[in-house]
């Protein structure tokens, strides 16, 4: 039933991606994500993993010969972050637009500038309309999963869309975890090999990829968004897969001490650990706090979310991105539009913490829940609040 | 007729075309606002254009001159710049 050990997340991301017997890995190096690939060329060069390691000098490059791999059939990995992911921006509509079930990590970090090496979540916010599923791991045993399960749900039929699982830089990608790491013969069972509907074939030539006219473009971005929505059922299918073999069950939402809960805190990612011990803390001083996290981001999963906030009375939601000059936390605006239409929905709070490596506490997260009330008590002011910075 | 194209249901996945060579179906020739016209009385057969023809567009006839597809032809005026013999003329469309 697979085997428990002490892992780097990031090493664990790697192991995933050598179980699920990739063929192609084309990736350059950056911080904090260099630990994945690193390790994967190790694997190759050892030959633990029978897979190409394509070095590239660039991400855009990295993003290229993936789409490349993928549209010749291979199963495909990179893995990246903030700077490198904004690189491989162009790229990542092409994947998603030619259908490629690429699969990548990323090592959520700031973008420049000013520079910084540290985690926060602007890098994928800066991606969320490049066609991607997009996932949010919040352990290294969910890193771990996630990546072997976004093979296949990118690469079913139904779906044929590029995935990203994305991992929080250092305090998720750098920690070491205890994780169940599952037997090949397991994984393999879960995970068949890719078997593409299209490929690039000199005997069968196609072409990917030809120009859009104005007559055509609108219905294949339609098909494309089809198929993009329509990977959701396959998501909630893999995942009962998942659960028979594995044992670990998945849901877009995930929700903690969330019965009666009058205030619900909403996040993605590794910040989540530290949210649930501030849950716990309220609800010993009796404050009917719960948590919704986030874990599927595209598509976004609207029931799950319109579901999960009934019956409470505020949601309070922390991003760790801030979009310029618009409502501050892209994941806040996608859960305002998502209870909008309802008749009788929660005040939401919209919180931007932990940019670029500032440590989200325990504290942040009472004085965010206390900061909620207030707004219960005294009603709506300034549109969001940037938690712990200095005036 | 709006209503006689495809529905996005129809298209193959991705707009991925699946039959080689089907550009030459398209009318690439219908927005050239200028066509070549050969006098073949200056003409000698010597082919230069169809070897400088970007397009392709020029094909032997049986008497061996070498004629205009117009369907594909963009006018680009390259056989007319080309020809030795200024066999070749670029009229407006429309004349």
């Amino acid at each position: 039933m697979g085997e428990r050990v002490g892992l780097e997340v990031s090493l664990a991301v790697s192991e995933a991606v050598k179980l699920a017997r990739a063929d192609v890995i084309a990736a350059y190096p950056i911080t904090p994500q260099t630990h994945i690939v690193e390790e994967l060329s190790q694997m190759v060069a050892d030959g633990d993993l029978d897979a190409e390691y394509v070095m590239v000098e660039s991400e855009h490059s990295a993003m290229s010969a993936c789409c490349g791999a993928a549209a010749v059939g291979a199963r495909t990995f990179t893995a990246t972050a903030s700077q490198g992911l904004a690189l491989m921006h162009e790229v990542l509509f092409i994947a998603s637009g030619l259908r490629l079930p690429v699969v990548m990590a990323v090592a959520n970090r700031a973008l420049s500038a000013p520079i910084s090496i540290w985690g926060d979540q602007s890098d994928v916010m800066s991606e969320r309309d490049s066609g991607w599923i997009q996932l949010f791991a919040e352990t290294g045993q969910e890193a771990l999963d996630l990546t072997i399960q976004a093979f296949k749900i990118a690469e079913d039929r139904r779906v044929l869309l590029p995935a990203e699982v994305n991992i929080d830089g250092f305090t998720l990608s750098h920690v070491v975890e205890p994780i169940v790491i599952p037997g090949q013969e397991e994984v393999d069972s879960f995970l068949p090999p890719y078997e593409p509907q299209v490929i690039l074939d000199p005997e069968k030539p196609v072409t990917m990829g030809p120009v859009g006219f104005p007559e055509l473009y609108t219905e294949i971005k339609k098909q494309q968004n089809e198929a993009l929505l329509g990977s959701y059922e396959v998501i909630l299918e893999v995942w009962d897969r998942f659960a028979e073999s594995f044992g670990r069950k998945y849901r877009p939402v995930e929700h903690y001490r969330t019965e009666d809960a009058e205030i619900l805190i909403n996040m993605a990612g590794a910040m989540s650990g530290t949210a649930r011990i501030a849950v716990d803390m309220m609800r010993e001083t009796g404050k009917k706090v719960g948590l919704i996290r986030t874990r599927l981001w595209r598509p976004y999963p609207f029931d799950e979310i319109r579901n999960a906030v009934k019956g409470a009375k505020a949601v309070a939601v922390v991003d760790r991105a801030l979009s310029f000059g618009g409502q501050g936390g892209p994941m806040c605006s996608e859960l305002r539009s998502a209870l909008y239409p309802l008749a009788e929905k929660p005040v939401v709070t919209s919180y931007i913490a932990g940019l670029g490596g500032r440590d989200i506490t325990v504290e942040n997260f009472q004085t965010i829940v206390e900061d909620t009330g207030d707004v219960l008590a005294n009603g709506p002011r300034e549109e969001y609040k940037m938690i712990g910075v200095r005036e | 007729m709006a209503e006689d194209k495809p529905s996005w249901k129809e298209y193959p996945m991705a707009a991925t075309i699946h039959s080689p060579g089907s550009a030459t179906d398209q009318n690439t020739g219908d927005w050239k606002s200028m066509r070549p016209v050969r006098d073949s009385s200056k003409c000698d057969k010597c082919g230069i254009c169809w070897i400088f023809c970007p397009d392709a567009a020029l094909y032997m006839t049986e008497e061996g001159f070498y004629e205009v597809d117009l369907y594909h032809c963009k006018g680009c005026g390259i056989c007319a710049h080309e020809c030795r013999k200024e066999a070749i003329t670029m009229v407006e469309e429309g004349e």
